[in-house]
């Protein structure tokens, strides 16, 4: 559509990185840009040009925790049709995931977007059969505007939604906060500054002193986003730019806040592999109740007091998402876990890093 | 999953626009996280349009930060 690939300007930014005599960690929080990077064998370019770069929380069906994908799994157990992104059903709950429930009789339904999932309803409505459809909906600010432009729709009754939907900023903050890791910039998401734009991520850079690149999904948004980053750090600067300009507005995409504004308020949750990120959580104002399946399902849900979560057994996603290992030093990445058969949701998820470098690095 | 990709705006219904993708592909998508028209590239995350592209911008992207590159080289 748009003539985006330059390898002639991609060899003169190598170069110039190369220069620079750099020897810096960049982290970026985006399953599609770790894509971009390791299918194009960007990382080892940047390795070359003393650039490391990570993977850090950016993968929502892997942060997604046990505790939210069991809610879906004792609803499924219920009778309640489950309607949800086909990455989620092979994450396990408590014991099992919910594909292991639909083999057991379960109704499963895997959907492209919320939009299906509420058509599905409303035949269900048509055919007056009385099922219930939820759906599971999970993603970052990208993906949480449908949800919300769909709630403020007249929908019908026998449809509602678990919202695990989360914000990207406070996770940004937890990692730096935390300081486990040695961070020298961050890659900006490029589809969640869309909808947040810059101006979101300016009190980190405030806060932290950190440079801060929003950055597109070719390789040379990437590569450019690494140089600008770099360029930041040369200067002493530490402040947000715009590489993704054909996308990403200063204030974000308006529209679509307010709407998120007027369904969601935020939550303290859990993320998978860290504890409570404070107010990270998009939950459900009140005025939803009738459509917020936690709510809804209240008394099937009380079941799930007490229950206990462990993660898989020598999985290591918890590091992983936290940018504290590389998926290769999981000692059962590509033996035990492989996509085929995961063991944990950062094997799972197309967006999760372990199954990206297996993806491209082992086929 | 935040993958989304750009696509041209043939025609509107309502909350629905028939969109262009190149190569033959036409879907449908939902519009109303935008104020796009007819003819607006728009960018489509999971069955909506989350954003309108700069179209301009797009096209000079490549000119535009050769000259970055080379103004520091300079
Ligand atoms: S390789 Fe598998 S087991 Fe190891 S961290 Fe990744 S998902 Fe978990």
């Amino acid at each position: 559509m748009f003539h985006m690939r330059d390898k002639e300007l991609s060899k003169l930014i190598t170069r110039n990185l190369k220069n620079m005599n750099l020897n810096i960690q960049v982290m970026h929080v985006c399953g599609t840009h770790q894509d971009t990077i390791v299918k194009f064998g960007l990382d080892s370019i940047f390795n070359e040009c003393g650039v490391k770069i990570i993977q850090g929380p950016g993968c929502p069906v892997c942060v997604t925790t046990p505790e939210e994908i069991e809610t879906g799994i004792k609803l499924a157990e219920n009778g309640v049709t489950i309607a949800t992104f086909g990455d989620m059903v092979r994450v396990p709950g408590a014991k099992k995931s919910l594909q292991a429930v639909k083999a057991g009789g379960g109704d499963i339904r895997i959907v492209y977007g919320i939009n299906e999932a509420v058509e599905l309803a409303e035949k269900f409505d048509r055919e007056g059969n009385g099922k219930e459809v939820v759906f599971m909906a999970v993603g970052f600010e990208t993906t949480a505007p449908a949800t919300a432009a769909v709630l403020l729709r007249e929908l019908p009754e026998n449809f509602s939604v678990v919202s695990c939907h989360r914000y990207i900023p406070p996770a940004l903050v937890r990692i730096l906060g935390m300081g486990e890791i040695a961070l020298d910039g961050i890659i900006d998401p490029g589809h969640v500054s869309v909808i947040i734009g810059a101006k979101a991520y300016e009190e980190i850079s405030r806060q932290y002193g950190i440079p801060q690149v929003i950055a597109g999904f070719e390789p040379i948004d990437v590569m450019m986003a690494v140089w600008m980053i770099a360029k930041q750090v040369e200067e002493g600067r530490g402040e947000v730019e715009n590489e993704y300009t054909r996308c990403v507005a200063y204030e974000g995409n308006e529209k679509a806040l307010k709407m998120l504004d007027e369904v969601f308020e935020p939550g303290d949750a859990k993320w998978r592999g860290f504890s409570v990120i404070e107010r990270s959580k998009m939950v459900l104002r009140k005025k939803f109740d009738d459509f917020n399946a936690e709510k809804k399902f209240e008394d099937i849900l009380a079941e799930m007091e007490g229950m206990e979560f462990k993660e898989p057994p020598g999985c290591r996603c918890g590091e992983v998402l936290r940018g504290l290992i590389p998926p290769a030093e999981c000692p059962l990445f590509g033996k035990a876990c492989n996509p085929a058969h995961p063991v944990g949701p950062c094997m799972v998820s197309v967006e999760g890093a372990c199954n990206i470098e297996y993806r491209y690095k082992n086929d | 999953m935040c993958l989304a990709i750009p696509g041209k705006v043939l025609s509107i219904d309502g909350n629905t626009a028939k969109i262009d993708y190149g190569e033959g592909t036409v879907r449908n998508a939902d519009i109303s996280l935008v104020d796009a028209s007819v003819g607006d590239y728009v960018i489509v995350h999971a069955g909506f349009a989350i954003q309108i592209l700069d179209a301009k911008e797009a096209k000079e992207t490549l000119k535009i930060f050769r000259e970055i590159i080379e103004e520091d080289n300079a």
